[in-house]
């Protein structure tokens, strides 16, 4: 456990050198002893205070182990973060319970939050898996408008002619398709349905939201880990779950065909793809679902933290300022442990540069 | 003189206590009554606006919920939470009453106290536990017995309805698991209930040569119903409150259907499911669904009174 947090320090001091503003701080972490930083460029590990986070359970994975490597490196500073869900996080933001929200989705007007009171910055995403399990089959590839058509049950059965004719060379068996879904509301449902209006839009006919209409012989299970439970239970089930799940689970996921028709299996380095080919609004928000790019894994979801303009004090301004920072640039090393893919640098600078206008 | 004085002073301090305790009861007792207003009134306020456009979301009438759309008709979620209670119950009683009898007419002094516990035990396992149990271990054993149900039933014109196609997760599981999560309250309390009958009713049928089928039925019964009737509502009013272990098992699909063993959705697992990421409207027809299994509640309750007084004006004659 020390030492995987020791290795980990060192990756984090790796990344910190690319970074040559912070090199010396990353220095002084490596050493273990109690010396305290003296660099000021990462005041982090000098901080104190408390901060608190709610909101989307998708990054939460991402955030917790942030917030456990601070533990050990800034220990006066105080951080939770809440995964309640994107939608109850915006709203205790905008309420003022927390200093900082999670959400996977945009800011609407019925969320509580005032408009030009916050500003979004980008952080991490990941892929969101097809995952299946069908005895005999190890390898599977998808059309969108076959993903839709399984998905709105149009389609029943493994052998059908069009998932046969996505697979050529591949035999599959007649097994009945069992769909599994999140039963609870999720922004990993409200991705993989906007990807299916983006990318299917003439077969999808369930549109796209945090839940969904889903025809009722489908199964819903409670989180990622319940969808994921379902498919390894049953021969011939089919689900979305994200990276780090359905790894965990030992699924196996199918490729997805990508808007420049290339067959993409979901990892890392496709999500990371697809940020590059995503266009970033001026307000810092984009959408990589169905990005363009050969490499571009297309059920690519984002991810955001909203943080006030303005804070009522400047310590909380600048503690917010600095974890956030911490998260986008020496904490990302962090993120491919858990599955999650670091923004392009395109994307990240401008992150920063947004977080720079926090008062 | 000094002992009038005493006894005076503790006279006079009895009534001071008396009075302090007659006031902590009624304390009490009204604090019940204004939390349970309290929760009814913000409730209903929270859910209004899901409430007060009933005619186009449908909120009483209609089975359709498709928030994106703002269609939020709750009968598919109460038909899943009367379901799985009514199987739960079902299942419950006849094992729960087999059991206290078993624990109060039959059991030798030596084994009752180590069964008690054991079934105290299973009242304190966590709900969550049951729906992982559940999950990783009930459904895929039952999923072959369900199937043979299929196969043998299903065919019955009307009856075989019920045992239509079997999916993994089902209101069959999950009204099961119910089953057993609410075994040990019905038991304790029919326990309690079958202990107070009285020894000299017993005699009395053992002296007219009843079997102990006989003496059960003609002493225990009758003088137990009422009790019986409370212990079944209290199993009853968890069954239909049970939110976890439901919304694992029940596999989440929103529909009314006959067929046991297809998936549903239940009112409790409606809310912890969708309250994360539901605001306006979506928030407070989901308050509202709350406030709907509250008066189910109520009305079973009233319901169950109703029947203890017509059976007990049977049973014992029209003493009550």
């Amino acid at each position: 456990m020390n030492r995987n947090v020791l290795s980990r320090r060192g990756v984090a001091g790796v990344a910190l050198a690319a970074v040559a503003a912070i090199a010396l701080a990353g220095c002084a972490k490596d050493e273990p002893s109690a010396t305290p930083t003296t660099g000021a460029a990462s005041g982090i590990s000098t901080l104190s205070g408390e901060l608190k986070g709610s909101g989307a359970s998708f990054p939460d994975a991402y955030y917790q182990e942030i917030i456990t490597e601070l533990k050990t490196e800034a220990k006066n500073l105080k951080i939770t973060y809440n995964p309640i869900g994107s939608t109850a996080g915006k709203k205790e933001f905008g309420s003022g319970l927390v200093d900082f929200a999670g959400t996977d989705s945009t800011v609407k007007d019925t969320d509580g939050v005032a408009a030009g009171s916050f500003y979004y910055i980008p952080t991490v995403a990941a892929p969101i898996t097809v995952s299946y399990n069908l005895k005999g089959v190890t390898k599977l590839q998808l059309t969108p408008a076959t993903l839709a058509k399984i998905f709105q049950r149009d389609i029943k059965v493994w052998n059908a002619p069009e998932i046969v004719a996505d697979n050529p060379g591949v035999t599959l068996p007649a097994t009945a398709i069992s769909v599994a879904h999140r039963s609870d509301g999720s922004g990993t449902t409200n991705n993989f349905t906007k990807y299916l209006v983006a990318a299917a839009k003439d077969t999808w006919k369930l549109a796209s939201g945090d839940t969904v209409n889903w025809p009722t012989d489908t199964l819903g299970g409670a989180k990622n880990s319940g969808v994921a439970q379902l498919i390894k239970q049953t021969d011939g089930t089919i689900g979305y779950v994200d990276m780090s799940d359905a790894k965990s689970s030992g699924l196996s996921f199918a490729a997805i065909k990508n808007k420049d028709g290339k067959f993409v299996a979901a990892s890392l380095e496709g999500a990371t793809a697809a940020l590059a080919g995503a266009t970033l609004k001026d307000d810092l928000t984009y959408d990589p679902l169905n990005a363009a790019g050969a490499d571009s894994y297309p059920i690519t979801a984002p991810t955001f933290i909203l943080v006030k303009q303005k804070y009522d004090s400047p310590d909380k301004a600048k503690l917010v300022k600095e974890l956030v920072k911490y998260i986008l640039t020496d904490g990302s090393a962090l993120a491919k442990d858990v599955n999650f893919s670091v923004l392009p640098d395109q994307i990240k600078t401008k992150a920063l540069a947004q977080l720079d206008k926090v008062s | 003189m000094t002992t009038q004085s005493s006894t005076l002073t503790q006279k006079d301090r009895g009534r001071i206590t008396d009075r302090a305790f007659w006031l902590l009861c009624i304390a009490a007792g009204i604090t019940v009554l204004v939390i349970l207003a309290a929760i009814l009134v913000s409730t209903l306020q929270q859910s209004w606006p899901a409430m007060s456009k009933a005619g186009e979301n449908g909120f009483f009438t209609s089975k359709l919920w498709d928030p994106n759309i703002g269609k939020f008709g709750i009968l598919p979620f109460v038909f899943g939470t009367l379901v799985t209670s009514l199987i739960a119950v079902a299942l419950a009683v006849p094992v729960s009453i087999g059991i206290a009898l078993f624990l109060t007419e039959l059991a030798p002094r030596r084994i009752k106290g180590s069964i008690v516990t054991l079934i105290d035990l299973l009242a304190a396992v966590p709900s969550v536990v049951f729906g992982l149990w559940g999950i990783y271990v009930l459904a895929p054993a039952m999923t072959p017995v369900y199937k043979w149900l299929h196969d043998t039933l299903g065919g019955i014109p009307v009856l075989g309805a019920l045992f239509g196609e079997v999916s993994a997760l089902n209101f069959m599981t999950a009204g099961l698991v119910l089953a057993i999560m609410i075994v040990p309250i019905i038991t304790s309390i029919t326990r309690e209930v079958f202990d107070t009958v009285p020894d000299s009713d017993k005699q009395a049928a053992w002296a007219l040569g009843a079997t102990r089928w006989e003496m059960i039925k003609g002493a225990v019964f009758p003088h137990s119903f009422g009790g019986l009737v409370g212990g079944v509502m209290l199993g009853l009013g968890r069954a239909m409150g049970e939110t976890i272990a439901v919304a694992l098992l029940i596999g989440n699909s929103i529909q009314i259907t006959a067929n046991l063993f297809a998936p549903g959705t239940s009112i409790p697992a409606a809310i912890v499911n969708y309250f994360g990421e539901a605001g306006g409207d979506y928030t407070s027809a989901l308050i509202g669904m709350g406030v709907v299994l509250f008066v189910v509640t109520v009305i079973v309750n009233l319901l169950a009174q109703a029947i203890v007084r017509r059976a007990e004006i049977r049973m014992r004659g029209a003493k009550a």
